[in-house]
C-alpha cells in the first residue's frame, strides 16, 4: 500500500516535470523570442535587440535558463511577465483566485445535484424523470459551452432581465463583489459539469444494482430504501470519485470560452490575452499552474478511490 | 483470390448488421439523418444558398426576417440564411480531414507501444500523460497563433493533439487482447511485429477506433467551433456558425435572430454526430457511459 502511494506520487511528479519541459521547449520552438515582441517584430533594430535580450538575460543557453525557471516556480517565484516589470505571481494570483472562486461555486451546485439526479435515473432507469434528465444531459455534453452560455444570455438577461450578462468587476476586486454577475456562469458551468457526472452516477447506479449482492440483500427482505442507502449507494458512487476529479481539473484550466464570453477575469482568459500577445513567461507559468492541478488533483482522486474500494486497497496489501 | 473476396463478402456482412442495429435504435435513425443532412447541405449550399455570403447590403443592416430575407440580415447586412446553410462546410471539411488522420497515426502508435510494452511503453505513456494535462485551448492557440490561423495550420494542429488521446484508448484496447492464443500463435509462427499489428491486433482493435473516431469527431468539432468563437478558426469573410455567433452577440437584444440561426446549426450537426456515436457504441457493444469530459 505504502509503496504503492510512493510510486504514484512520484510518477505524478515525473509527469510535472515532462509538462515543464514541453512547456519550455515548446515556447523556445516557436519563432521570435520575448524582445522581438516586445519592441515590435518590423521595426526593432538588431542593437535594441541585442540590448534588450542582454536586460533579459535571454542570450544563456536554454538548459541554464530552464534549470533557473523551474526552480523559481517551485518556490513559488514565477519570474517576470515579458514586459520585464510586471511581476507573473501578482498577475497570476489574482486570475488564480477568480477562478478559484468561480470553480468553487459552480462545483457546490454541481455535484450535489448531479449526484442526486444521476441515483434518481439509476434507479428509476428508463421511467420518466430518467428520460427527461438523461434528455437535458445529452444537450448540456454535446452543445459547446459558448452556445448554451449565449442562449441563457438571451433569456436571462436579454428578454427576461433576472441576472446581469456580463462581468465588469475588476480582477483585482475582492470575492463579494462577483455577485450576482458571477450567478449566470456559474449556472451554465454546472450545468455542463452536472451532465457529466450524472452519466456517470447513473450507468454506476444501474450496474449496481443488478449486481449479486444487491438482488441477495432484497432476496433477504432487506427494506428496499435500506438496500439503497447501505449497500448499493457506497459502491455505485466510488466510480464518481475519478470523473468529479476531472471536472474538477476542468474547472480551473479549461473554461477560457465561458470566461470570455461572460468577460469573467479568470485564468482561462488571462491565457488566451497573454498568447494573443506573445507574453510567453505568462504563458508558460498558467500551463505549469494548470498541469499541475491536473495531475495533483486525479493522482488525490485515484488515492482516494483506493483508500474507500476496500477491494484495491486488500489487493495492494497482499502484493 | 478467393480468400480476399471471401473475407471482402464478410466484411460487407457485418457493415450491414452493424448499420442495421444503428438503424434499429432512434437515436441512431435521428443522428444519421442529421449528420447526412449536414454533408448533402455542405456539398449543395454554394449552388441553393439564395444569396452570395459575402454580398454587403448597408441599407439591410440588422434587418428582422422578410420575404427577401428569410432569416435577416447581419450587422454588415449579408442575408443570414446563405451564410447559415453554407456555415458548416469549412468545420466540416476541416474535421473530416483531420478525424481519420488523428485516429490512424494514435491507433498505430497506440497498438505498437502496447505490444512493445516495457520502458519504452511506460516512458510514451508518461509523455501521453503530460500532454494530457495541459488544456486542449492552450496548446492550440500556441501553435494557431504563432504560425497564423486556416485550414494548413488546423488540420495538422487538430490531428496532432487528438491523436494523443487516441493511443491510450487503443493501447489499453490492445492489452485487452494481446495475451490471447492466436496473438502468441502468430508470435509462435515467427510474424513480424508488422503483421502481428495488422493482421491480429488491428482487426480487434478497430471497432474500439471506430467508436473512438466517432467521439473525437464530435469534439474536434466542438474545438472547432470554439477556435472560431474565440476568433482563430476560419478568416471573417467565409462564413462559419461559431463565428456568425460571435460576431452576431453583441447586437443580441435587438436583433436575436442573427445568433439564433448559426446556433441551431452547429447544435444539430453535433447533436447528430453524437446520437450516431452512441447508436454505433452500442451497436458494436463497446461501453461509452465511462468517458471523461474534455
Amino acid at each position: 500500500m505504502l509503496f504503492m502511494l510512493i510510486r504514484r506520487v512520484f510518477l505524478g511528479g515525473v509527469t510535472v516535470c515532462i509538462v515543464s519541459l514541453i512547456i519550455f521547449a515548446g515556447v523556445e520552438m516557436l519563432p521570435g523570442d520575448a524582445c522581438t515582441q516586445f519592441l515590435g517584430e518590423y521595426q526593432a533594430d538588431e542593437e535594441l535587440l541585442a540590448q534588450c535580450r542582454k536586460d533579459l538575460d535571454l542570450n544563456r543557453p536554454p538548459i541554464d535558463r530552464f534549470a533557473e525557471w523551474t526552480q523559481g516556480a517551485i518556490t513559488g517565484d514565477l519570474g517576470l511577465a515579458a514586459d520585464g516589470k510586471t511581476k507573473i505571481s501578482t498577475i497570476v494570483g489574482d486570475r488564480l483566485k477568480n477562478s478559484l472562486l468561480l470553480a468553487f461555486c459552480a462545483m457546490s451546485v454541481g455535484i450535489p445535484l448531479a449526484l442526486l439526479l444521476g441515483v434518481i435515473s439509476g434507479l428509476w432507469r428508463d421511467r420518466l424523470p430518467d428520460i427527461i434528465a438523461s434528455t437535458l444531459a445529452i444537450f448540456a455534453m454535446t452543445i459547446p459551452e459558448f452556445v448554451s452560455a449565449t442562449l441563457l444570455i438571451l433569456v436571462l438577461s436579454v428578454w427576461l432581465g433576472w441576472l446581469p450578462g456580463i462581468v465588469l468587476t475588476s480582477a483585482a476586486a475582492p470575492a463579494s463583489e462577483f455577485f450576482p454577475e458571477i450567478l449566470l456562469p456559474v449556472i451554465v458551468l454546472s450545468f455542463v459539469m452536472c451532465a457529466h457526472i450524472m452519466r456517470m452516477v447513473r450507468s454506476s447506479v444501474i450496474d449496481v444494482m443488478a449486481s449479486d449482492y444487491v438482488q441477495m440483500a432484497t432476496l433477504k427482505g432487506v427494506p428496499y430504501w435500506q438496500m439503497v442507502f447501505r449497500h448499493a449507494l457506497p459502491n455505485a458512487l466510488l466510480p464518481a470519485i475519478n470523473v468529479v476529479a476531472l471536472t474538477i481539473a476542468w474547472l480551473l484550466g479549461g473554461v477560457v470560452v465561458i470566461e470570455v464570453v461572460f468577460n469573467y477575469p479568470g485564468l482561462g482568459r488571462l491565457m488566451i490575452d497573454s498568447i494573443s500577445d506573445r507574453n510567453l513567461p505568462v504563458v508558460q507559468s498558467i500551463a505549469l499552474i494548470v498541469a499541475s492541478v491536473y495531475v495533483c488533483v486525479n493522482l488525490a482522486a485515484d488515492l482516494l478511490t483506493m483508500i474507500a474500494n476496500p477491494k484495491l486497497r486488500t489487493m495492494y496489501m497482499r502484493k | 483470390m478467393t480468400v480476399s473476396s471471401n473475407s471482402h463478402q464478410q466484411e460487407n456482412g457485418r457493415f450491414m448488421t452493424v448499420m442495421k442495429d444503428i438503424l434499429a435504435r432512434p437515436s441512431g435513425r435521428i443522428g444519421l439523418t442529421l449528420v447526412l443532412f449536414h454533408i448533402l447541405l455542405a456539398l449543395l449550399s454554394p449552388s441553393i444558398a439564395p444569396y452570395d455570403f459575402k454580398l454587403q447590403n448597408s441599407s439591410l443592416m440588422l434587418s428582422p426576417p422578410s420575404g427577401d430575407h428569410w432569416l435577416g440580415a447581419d450587422h454588415l447586412g449579408r442575408d443570414i440564411l446563405s451564410r447559415t446553410l453554407m456555415g458548416g462546410r469549412e468545420a466540416l471539411l476541416v474535421t473530416g480531414i483531420a478525424t481519420p488522420l488523428a485516429v490512424m497515426w494514435g491507433g498505430f502508435i497506440g497498438i505498437l507501444f502496447g505490444l512493445v510494452g516495457g520502458r519504452v511503453d511506460e516512458v510514451l505513456m508518461r509523455i501521453v500523460d503530460a500532454f494530457l494535462s495541459l488544456p486542449w485551448i492552450l496548446k492550440m492557440l500556441v501553435l494557431i497563433v504563432t504560425f497564423g490561423t486556416g485550414i494548413g495550420v488546423l488540420i495538422p494542429t487538430l490531428t496532432f493533439f487528438y491523436g494523443i488521446p487516441v493511443i491510450r484508448v487503443a493501447r489499453a484496447a490492445t492489452h485487452d487482447i494481446i495475451a490471447r492464443d492466436f496473438v502468441w500463435a502468430a508470435k509462435a509462427r515467427g510474424h513480424s511485429r508488422i503483421s502481428i499489428i495488422w493482421r491480429e491486433l488491428l482487426p480487434n482493435v478497430l471497432d474500439t477506433l471506430m467508436v473512438e473516431g466517432a467521439m473525437r469527431w464530435s469534439w474536434m468539432l466542438l474545438a472547432f467551433s470554439s477556435l472560431s468563437f474565440l476568433g482563430f478558426g476560419v478568416s471573417p469573410p467565409t462564413p462559419d456558425w461559431g463565428l456568425m455567433i460571435s460576431d452576431a452577440r453583441g447586437f443580441m437584444s435587438f436583433a436575436p435572430w442573427g445568433v439564433i440561426a448559426p446556433v441551431i446549426g452547429l447544435s444539430s450537426l453535433i447533436i447528430g454526430i453524437n446520437l450516431s456515436a452512441d447508436a454505433l457504441a452500442k451497436a458494436l457493444g463497446i461501453d461509452r457511459a465511462q468517458k471523461a469530459p474534455m
